[in-house]
């Protein structure tokens, strides 16, 4: 197949007005531009104004400060990679792992951690399925409570004393960029924090108010101090808890 | 300064550019001093240590530089800048090196969660190592090496800028090394591909408007009135590039004096964001970029011309328009709205088309010169890089569509179908553009050892089968354990036999690495041979009518 050089460069009118593009490097900037526009604002900008994007559900609430410090830590240590946190609509899964993850279940999520592989079990749930003891010894070494288990241990995260300096900072960067904290709950961030693991006192009443649902336990009982296990352990026992699917409503959200 | 002809004084560029680096460095000895975060302290101080070697560097450079600039052209012929060409092929070889390494150790963990080494080499910490390493770092150094070529040999011109190029690629590899380093210290913003915190983002912006102007620079200065077809993929990979990365890192610093970054989008618009980004780096990164290296590399290897200019055209304009709608392909059956997943996976399909354009405009190329892929092991490896982009530019498609989906997704299928993109695809035709590139660079008549080259091809073809097959059966086996139901309708397997069931197909998958790793090693030796022993080139470049014996 060989064709002369006077079919490519000359003939049909189209190809040869491709010559104006090709001969200008600033029309072909704005025409690549154009095209690869087009695409992300068709699929992207709808999903900030269609109100059915994201269901309205009842009991979503900002993340605890010591929930918030262990989903920091979630991101740091990159469990996304194995751990998804979203339950897809079909039966298998939802009978594994629970309801089907909602859009208003990851809203306060900056950034979300739906993850796309599965070397481990998806967590979306995983709130209030095993003890804090079970997470403790888990973390530490996975494979003494699942010898199958290929997970890496955390054992040093028990070591580590929860790092707080800059919590207040990452409160307010997330109220900064939508996520509805209060300025109560601004007010209070380091006393929520200890609020959480310290139980049956005012401060912990207190912080049951401003966060309806929150797990308070001293969850790694070892040490004395807050370390990063409890609150990894905390942000984990929480996944899922908010909503409460004897209420939902599946059919009110249709529009 | 001494003077000896004519006075000699610092160009405005490189005034600037010192000025430039003073202002970084300093603020970056400021945010070191103050932060209290000690992995970021330590990436400030790099980037002060660095910044201070550059000004250094820019000085003896002035001291030994001509006071005129380098000539365009010399005797009437372009004088090429492939110093920077160089430096990025090599660093190119070194990153591979590094990113395969990684890659074979997180395969291993896998299989033998032990090599988890808390907390630095866990493997959430070491798997965005080897993305990044292997993409960004081997891949974005490979593009931009043969991009540097490519524009300066098919636009006739010399390198726009003086200091500009060496800012593009030490800039860039600086960032990779912040990134890198940033993973396993637990800098990371944990968004797929895209993990560098927000410092590292800007830094990357910086260094990619400079790449851009620089590419376009050069083609303003062009001899040749077209604008070369590999060009046009160049320019749309760095443009859309831009667009991916300033989209998807959108994030808010807590704090100057912190690593850490909130980022603006949330949930599921995040999660679209996301994968608008991921699914275009594969799009942009990984596939505009390298068509541009098969468009330049095949039919010069080949030597005949491209099969057909209309058909790269459509090529190119669809394809560039169609990439861009596929991201909710990676989020069916999710959250996300239902109308964007039904058009991610009807793009997705539609994507099949061009892609298979590409592929056939590549491999007619050879029409006529079929018989080279006895002879040469290097167009034999760019054909089959072609041929296997061919193969995942099927799978993807097939497995955008939903049900299909549904059984592959959150499996190894999904990590089998990006490694026969990019051990098959992206690997393959870097390392035949890389030999291509190094006797032309440095000159040497041909490769220290052609043996060698095919060596290298049958034991990373064994490595890429191996990986692709063992991924194959794996992912599809968890996929269909998930959802097995026995007769009295309870779910067959618990979550960790599915687990259990994986580890042979995780050790053959490790092997297949190794082998792909060991024959990367003997490409590595036969460069290192190529450079430093092999025969020179006959001194006249030009083509020359011998005269007949």
């Amino acid at each position: 197949m060989s064709s002369s050089t006077q079919t490519q460069h000359g003939g049909s009118s189209f190809f040869a007005r491709h010559h104006i593009l090709e001969k200008n490097p600033i029309l072909l900037v704005i025409g690549i531009l154009i095209m690869v526009a087009i695409g992300g604002l068709v699929e992207i900008v709808p999903l900030f104004y269609l109100k059915s994007t994201i269901e309205t559900v009842e009991g979503m609430r900002p993340y605890t400060p010591l929930e918030l410090a262990g989903r920091n830590i979630y991101v740091r240590e990159g469990c996304y990679l194995c751990h998804s946190q979203m339950i897809r609509s079909l039966r298998d899964e939802v009978e594994r792992y629970g309801h089907f993850s909602l859009a208003a279940e990851s809203m306060y999520d900056h950034p979300f951690q739906w993850g796309s592989k599965r070397n481990g079990p998806d967590i979306a749930r995983v709130g209030g399925k095993y003890t804090d003891s079970w997470h403790v010894s888990h973390l530490m070494n996975p494979r003494s409570v699942v010898p199958q288990s290929i997970m890496p241990s955390y054992a040093f995260l028990f070591d580590t004393a929860l790092d707080t300096r800059e919590l207040e900072a990452n409160v307010a960067t997330n109220r900064e960029v939508g996520v509805p904290y209060t300025d109560e709950q601004m007010a209070n961030v380091m006393t929520d924090l200890k609020a959480q693991v310290s139980p049956d006192t005012a401060e912990a009443a207190a912080l049951l108010k401003r966060y309806p649902k929150a797990v308070v336990r001293k969850f790694y009982p070892g040490s004395p101090e807050v370390t990063e296990g409890d609150a990894v352990i905390a942000y984990l026992q929480m996944l899922g808890t908010l909503v409460d699917f004897k209420q939902f409503d599946d059919k009110a959200n249709l529009r | 300064m001494q003077t000896v002809s004519q006075p000699k004084s610092l160009w405005s560029g490189e005034i600037g550019l010192i000025a430039v680096l003073a202002i970084l460095g300093l603020l970056c000895l400021y945010i070191a001093i103050k932060t209290i975060e000690p992995a970021y302290a330590f990436h400030m101080g790099l980037g002060f240590i660095c910044a201070a070697i550059a000004i250094f560097a820019i000085f003896q450079r002035f001291n030994k530089r001509d006071a005129a600039r380098p000539p365009l052209e010399i005797n009437g012929l372009p004088n090429y800048n492939f110093s920077v060409v160089k430096f990025t092929t090599v660093m190119a070889l070194f990153w591979g090196l590094a990113g395969m390494a990684v890659g074979v150790y997180i395969a291993s963990e896998l299989a033998f969660p032990d090599l988890n080494l808390e907390p630095w080499f866990n493997f959430g910490r070491l798997r965005p190592l080897h993305t990044s390493a292997v993409i960004f770092a081997f891949g974005g150094n490979v593009l931009l090496a043969t991009s540097f070529y490519v524009v300066q040999r098919t636009c006739r011109a010399r390198l726009a800028g003086d200091l500009a190029p060496w800012f593009v690629a030490l800039g860039y590899n600086f960032f990779i090394l912040i990134a890198g380093t940033g993973y396993l210290l637990g800098i990371t913003e944990s968004k797929e591909y895209a993990e560098p915190e927000w410092y590292a983002d800007l830094w990357l912006t910086i260094v990619w408007v400079t790449y851009l102007l620089v590419f376009l620079g050069t083609i303003f200065r062009r001899k040749e009135p077209h604008i070369f077809v590999a060009n046009w993929f160049y320019l749309a990979f760095i443009l859309t590039i831009a667009m991916l990365h300033l989209g998807n890192n959108a994030a808010v610093p807590i704090s100057l004096f912190s690593s850490k970054s909130v980022i603006v989008w949330s949930g599921v618009q995040d999660a679209m964001f996301q994968w608008w980004y991921g699914h275009n780096a594969v799009g942009f990164f990984l596939t505009a970029g390298f068509l541009a290296i098969m468009y330049y590399f095949v039919p010069k290897r080949a030597e005949r011309p491209i099969y057909s200019y209309r058909l790269s055209i459509i090529h190119f304009w669809a394809l560039i328009f169609l990439y861009i709608w596929a991201g909710p392909h990676h989020l069916h059956y999710t959250a996300l709205p239902d109308w964007t997943q039904t058009l991610g996976m009807t793009f997705s399909i539609m994507l099949w088309m061009p892609s298979w354009g590409g592929m056939i405009n590549g491999l007619l190329t050879l029409s006529g010169a079929w018989d080279k892929l006895r002879t040469d092991p290097v167009l034999r490896m760019l054909v089959v890089s072609v041929a296997f982009y061919g193969m995942s530019t099927f799978e993807g498609p097939a497995m955008s569509i939903k049900t299909v989906n549904s059984l592959s997704h959150y499996t190894d299928w999904t990590v089998g179908h990006v490694h026969s993109g990019a051990l098959g695809w992206v690997a393959f035709v870097s390392f035949g553009a890389i030999y291509c590139l190094v006797p032309w660079l440095w000159n040497k008549r041909d490769l220290y050892s052609l043996k060698l080259v095919n060596w290298h091809f049958w034991i990373a073809t064994l490595g890429i089968v191996l990986y692709i097959t063992s991924m194959w059966v794996s992912g599809i086996l968890q996929g269909l354990m998930w959802r097995s139901y026995t007769p009295q309708g309870y779910l067959e397997y618990s979550f960790i036999e599915t687990v259990a069931a994986m580890h042979p197909f995780y050790v053959i998958r490790a092997l297949g690495g190794l082998l792909f790793l060991i024959a990367y090693c003997l490409m590595l030796y036969n460069v290192y041979m190529t450079i430093t022993a092999s025969e020179a080139a006959a001194p006249a470049a030009q083509p020359s009518l011998q005269p007949a014996e």
